[in-house]
């Protein structure tokens, strides 16, 4: 077997170290010069319980988790070994191996550890194994650990094994392991790493066929995560107060900013609950520092209070929703774009608001700096959305791209010389919410000649509660206009945040939003280059809404499918409320099991809509255009 | 960019500098004991010589939190029971503001209890002052968590079901260091407290009973008060937690049978606040976050810096 790509699944028990073995692996391929792609499942459990992760190497960059995977690495779950227990832990002890063989390329390799893992519980695996040519090497990793180290070490056994039978180079490994190790931890783990690999060699046949590519980075590369992205994005725009509550899987950024800032001279705060979180957010923004929080859905609820406050005090801020399956607490740890309604639409009253949606790791950095820098700028909530999927996945990106310059402007905020001239009213408080402007300069409490109230009340330009009807027209006017101007300012930027793939002349258009762009763009590459007329669009503005890209795409294809996770199509819906139009032409691949789509599932959507209808195979639904 | 600069204390503050010169858009009924806490809050500033200009006075819903429109100063009228994180997140963001923080019963104990029970702990650096009226006024009459039980109302036509929550000793047990309770009927006492609760260093929690003249006729809050530090019956050191909890249960008990005491009840001096906590374990920075913005000479970190553990 030959491949130009390495698609390794490391499936275990929840706690016994898969995530870490699985990073370090991803860097050390991501170091011999391989693009690489990281796809995390886990359940919602602390210890035991299935998980795997799976990592794409190839010498091309890969942009999503590919389709099936080549070389499955079994270690068995730890936590389920418990026999007093069985109650509990049911067959767990042998799911690793078990729940991981649907997706196995025909010819790909099986590790498993046999000092867990007994194949003889799994009924049908040697029939499987023979009928699509599987290369099965049963070896004792945990033995292999013991005797040099400590058992947990079977991880590092495994991909001891992994390198001998892919061909690879222990260096890159070896390098890792000292880097991250003290002194005793690292003389066991390289002996249970070599004494692995030379068992391999000496007891089996590793001619599998698999290799690692060859590949080779023009300049250095770093792995991020899309939560890395968002956060170092924070640090560079001189985000220094950050306050949240933990839920999965926005728990990401809150640990990464809440161990970075104390070092950045900044402060993190972990409140009572969400409502506290975005409270206190609004808080320290209101008196002069740049500020964030955010939640997944749940919490995000609780927020929609503070969201509308800032809205109507003109308080800049950034909220991060992370999504995940819902509604109510859905699965915890699983994938979906359902939070899309929520998000535009919580909380009373019509909405200044803004929202980027991004698709992948870079574009979590460049789109929370332009949140930052529109929030501040405009005075308003700007929301960043992803999800799980984008949460957890690892990727390669060039270290040169976040040599950036630090912007911590405060936009739309006044000095104290400039507060001197700015209007004043005849009592001398200050004109913050003139209405004769898009957006009026802020003062900060402290500063001279700037007191105003900021009330969550409709009010006069110096802040007092007003309900005049005039002065109410105005000012909803006046906060409902910015998103006008920054529409016309994210126009006008040089690089657009919408992506197009295929051919310009394509008749069907895919649409994809969020953390499936990436999914979508590849399902199109293999259509075009397949001589399929499709072509794509990925958004990742939302609000406000892209009006002329996304009329000019739909509108020079014949049909359009718009793929995302979620049962009830909700920026088809978003698309047809904006544009008040094109509902005959719009229909939608729908995917909620918690599961991020394929490739394959949207290539195959795409050919049943060419070849006139149908039902997709998968765990997917096809909804046709309201016009059909 | 000039720089922003932390305003010093003026002595010569009178309490005419916290009146806002344009008609506030009145919700006070007259005879609202909702004057008396302004009066007795203005008083209590001037006699501290705080310049209105640094002073960010956080309120959040109701009667109440109307206190914003009132008063001249930095002012931020929040939203029903949230004033408390919006306080100290800006007291945190900025250390040189003097942090006030106001609400209702219903604000404070029903609706924001929970934001109540947590600044408490954390000791923030600021003055919260509750108006204790035992009614929700601005709705129209309805129980509030300090209610007594009975008290009637159309949402509560046979009479509340419920015993009231005694904010004092709910004060103490959440952590707050220093507590204490004052009248409307009491300006003199009132304006002492307000002025010894602002000086603090810690979380001041002042419960501050005012009378609702249009939804609350029967409270007690009308009758000559006792003031427990000016009377030898209630002797007790406001320095001990547990002999400040007995005066507490007395108090909170009394009230409700027409016996009003007021004063001192907690004051813990050696306490550290949450802001020194926090530095002294390097997760606050010494000078105000604020500050920073305004310096040209400050060096902004960066993220890239933080890349070379994921090389």
């Amino acid at each position: 077997m030959t491949t130009d790509e390495l698609i390794w699944r490391v499936a275990g028990g929840s706690g016994d170290g898969v995530d870490s073995t699985s990073q370090n692996f991803t860097k050390a391929l991501m170091r011999s010069g391989l693009h690489v792609f990281t796809h995390r499942h886990y359940p919602s459990r602390i210890r035991g319980g299935h998980t795997y992760v799976e990592i794409r190497a190839s010498d091309e960059p890969v942009k999503s988790r590919g389709n099936g995977f080549n070389f499955l690495l079994a270690l068995g779950d730890s936590f389920a070994r418990n026999e007093d227990e069985t109650a509990v832990y049911g067959d767990e002890e042998i799911k690793p191996l078990s729940e991981n063989l649907d997706e196995l390329h025909d010819g790909g390799i099986i590790v498993y550890d046999t000092g867990q893992i007994d194949a003889a519980d799994i009924p049908d695996f040697e029939e499987r194994a023979d009928e699509h040519d599987w290369q099965v090497y049963p070896i004792d990793l945990r033995s292999i650990a013991q005797e040099h180290g400590r058992e947990i070490m079977r991880n590092t056994a495994g991909v001891g094994v992994t390198a001998a039978l892919i061909d690879m180079e222990l260096d890159p490994i070896e390098e890792l392991m000292r880097e991250a190790m003290g002194e005793e931890m690292l003389e066991a783990n390289l002996s249970v790493l070599q004494d692995a690999y030379d068992h391999v060699t000496a007891e089996f046949d590793t001619d599998t066929g698999l290799s690692v590519p060859e590949g080779e980075h023009d300049e250095e590369q770093v792995l991020l995560s899309g939560s890395h992205g968002i956060s170092y994005a924070a640090i560079d725009e001189g985000c220094r107060f950050i306050s949240g509550y933990p839920m999965t899987p926005w728990t990401d950024v809150f640990t990464i900013l809440s161990q970075e800032l104390e070092e950045m001279g900044g402060v993190a705060e972990q409140v009572e609950d969400e409502i506290a979180a975005a409270a206190a957010a609004v808080g320290a923004s209101h008196a002069g520092a740049k500020a964030m929080s955010g939640s997944s859905g749940g919490g995000f609820a609780l927020m929609s209070e503070p969201l509308g406050l800032a809205e109507m005090t003109e308080t800049p801020l950034v909220l991060v929703e992370a999504m995940r399956a819902g509604p109510s607490t859905g699965m915890p740890t699983k994938t979906e774009q359902a939070d899309l309604e929520h998000v535009l639409y919580s909380s009373q009253g019509d909405h200044s608001r803004v929202a980027f949606a991004p698709s992948d790791p870079l574009e979590c950095y460049t789109q929370t700096r332009k949140a930052f820098e529109i929030a501040w700028e405009y005075q308003l909530p700007a929301i960043v959305i992803y999800d799980q999927k984008l949460q957890g996945e690892y990727r390669n990106v060039p270290k040169s791209f976040f040599d950036q310059q630090p912007n911590p402007d405060l936009g739309a905020t006044l000095t104290e010389a400039e507060l001197e001239d700015a209007p004043h009213d005849h009592t001398g408080r200050f004109q913050r919410f003139q209405t004769d402007v898009d957006v009026s300069p802020r003062s900060l409490p402290g500063q001279k000649n700037g007191r105003y109230l900021a009330t969550g009340n409709e009010h006069w330009p110096n802040g007092q509660i007003a309900e005049d009807p005039t002065n109410r027209v105005e000012q909803v006017h006046r906060r409902l206009g910015k998103l006008d101007s920054i529409r016309e300012d994210l126009n006008a930027m040089d690089e657009s945040y919408q992506s197009y793939w295929g051919a310009d002349d394509a008749e069907i258009g895919v649409i994809a939003w969020g953390s499936h762009q990436d999914t979508a763009e590849e399902a199109v590459e293999e259509l075009a280059a397949d001589g399929k007329p499709v072509k794509g669009l990925g958004v990742s503005e939302i609000m406000p809404f892209p009006k002329s890209e996304v009329t000019e795409f739909i509108e020079s294809v014949d049909e359009v499918l718009i793929v995302e996770m979620n049962a009830s199509a909700q920026f088809r819906g978003l698309v047809q409320k904006e544009l008040g139009t094109y509902g005959e032409k719009l229909s939608s691949l729908l995917k909620y099991n918690g599961e991020p789509f394929r490739s394959s599932e949207i290539v195959e959507a795409v050919d049943l809509e060419l070849n006139g209808g149908g039902e997709p195979t998968a765990q997917v639904t096809l909804q046709p255009a309201a016009g059909d | 960019m000039s720089g922003f600069n932390a305003i010093s204390s003026e002595p010569d503050v009178q309490r005419d500098d916290y009146t806002p010169e344009i008609e506030p858009q009145a919700t006070w009924c007259p005879g609202c004991g909702d004057f008396a806490v302004l009066k007795a809050l203005k008083g209590a500033l001037a006699e501290l010589g705080k310049d209105p200009e640094e002073i960010l006075l956080v309120t959040g819903i109701g009667c109440s939190s109307k206190t914003n429109s009132y008063f001249d100063s930095y002012g931020f009228h929040s939203i029903h029971g949230r004033p408390l994180p919006i306080a100290r997140a800006a007291k945190m963001a900025n250390p040189g503001l003097e942090v006030i923080a106001a609400g209702g019963d219903g604000d404070g104990y029903g609706i924001g209890g929970n934001h109540f029970t947590h600044s408490a702990r954390e000791n923030h650096d600021m003055t919260y002052i509750v108006f204790n009226n035992e009614v929700f006024g601005l709705t129209k009459g309805q129980s509030s968590p300090t209610s007594p039980k009975g008290h009637k109302s159309k949402t509560q036509k046979k009479g509340v079901a419920k015993d009231p929550v005694r904010p004092l000793s709910l004060g103490l047990s959440a952590g707050a260091s220093y507590i204490a309770r004052t009248a409307a009927v009491n300006p003199r006492q009132a304006q002492e407290i307000l002025v010894e609760a602002i000086e603090h260093d810690g979380f001041a929690h002042v419960d501050f009973l005012t009378q609702c003249p249009t939804w609350n006729k029967d409270a007690r809050q009308y009758v000559p008060y006792i003031d427990v530090q000016d009377s030898d019956d209630y002797d007790f050191d406001i320095s001990d937690r547990e002999e400040a909890f007995r005066m507490m249960y007395e108090t909170e008990n009394s009230l409700y049978d027409g016996k009003v005491l007021t004063g001192r009840y907690y004051k813990e001096e050696d306490r550290r606040t949450y802001q020194e906590e926090k530095r002294m374990r390097g997760e606050m920075p010494e000078e105000p976050l604020v500050e920073r913005y305004f310096d040209d000479d400050y060096e902004w970190e960066r993220s890239y810096d933080l890349l070379d553990r994921h090389a």
